[in-house]
């Protein structure tokens, strides 16, 4: 109950940090990008942190098929930006967005075993589930440079597919968890 | 006499069969087809189109241009591809009919080949 309170504190803290940003003229393409490397960042950073806590299977699978595809993503946006001769732009959403991830690996690191693999699985529910609103309603629709759209574009592809496999996870430890009971 | 006949009826049984095996074989060549190759894109998390007129024999090349490592695997198991980023790989299909694949990593990409014989 208390974890679950805790995500949504998170996600509505997250949301409404979204929501300076859109406000005005909205983030500019530097602030986008740097927004979109963020948060690759911190699901890559809750990833090795599974892989340092986690003996599952899955879980373990999982936290590398985040870390491979985020690290592609953001690979080809640190190309894109020194391509574009951009210079990707702090700006709150980001810090925010830094703030809730380091926040969320305090929590985490209190966990250990199969306690530790639900709340990674849900948590990666989660944060996927907002990224993906915020690439779709903000980041997307808000960026001017066509490459960069195309990426935040194959990016929100990849992301609802993590967001899929994460919820597959999530089910099945749950599914572990019952049958135990 | 009887074992000099017997010699002998081996001896053209085994010649027939030989120009039987020669003469399937002739038989077979000209009606097949050279394999052809196709090629499948994986690109920007989906797969190109399929190829049209896929035969048993024939050979896919799957070329990852993704940023990502992706796999085609079968839903029925008869193949599975797994290529890191920017490889490709080279395939011969074998099952004629429809088969569904795909990503292993990333379901949401799925395809389906369509495979005469």
């Amino acid at each position: 109950m208390i974890r679950t309170v805790t995500m949504a504190l998170a996600l509505a803290g997250l949301v409404s940090t979204a929501a300076v940003a859109q406000s005005g003229a909205g983030p500019t393409d530097p602030q986008i990008a740097h927004i979109a490397y963020t948060a690759g960042q911190i699901d890559i950073a809750a990833a090795r942190q599974a892989l340092a806590k986690s003996k599952n299977r899955q879980v373990r699978a999982f936290a590398q098929e985040m870390i491979r595809d985020h690290e592609a993503v953001n690979k080809q946006a640190l190309a894109l930006v020194g391509k574009l001769k951009v210079t990707p732009e702090a700006n709150p959403t980001s810090a925010g967005l830094s703030k809730q991830g380091e926040q969320k690996l305090r929590e985490m690191a209190r966990l250990r075993g199969p306690a530790f693999d639900r709340a990674y699985a849900q948590n990666e529910v989660a944060y996927h589930k907002v990224v993906n609103g915020a690439l779709s309603s903000t980041l997307i629709p808000q960026s001017d440079n066509a490459e960069l759209k195309d990426l935040l574009q194959t990016g929100l592809r990849l992301f609802q597919e993590h967001q899929l496999h994460a919820e597959h996870l999530a089910q099945n430890l749950q599914g572990r968890r019952s049958k135990r009971k | 006499m009887a074992k000099y006949g017997k010699g002998r009826a081996a001896a053209a049984l085994l010649t027939l069969s030989a120009a039987l095996g020669t003469l399937s074989v002739a038989n077979a060549a000209p009606a097949r087809a050279a394999p052809k190759v196709h090629t499948i894109v994986m690109n920007k998390m989906a797969y190109g189109p399929s190829p049209t007129g896929l035969r048993a024999g024939d050979v896919i090349l799957w070329v990852n241009k993704d940023m990502f490592r992706h796999t085609a695997t079968a839903r029925d198991k008869s193949f599975n591809v797994d290529l890191p980023a920017g490889k490709s790989a080279r395939m011969i299909v074998k099952k004629a009919g429809l088969t569904n694949y795909y990503c292993i990593y990333h379901p949401g990409m799925k395809g389906q080949l369509a495979v005469a014989k």
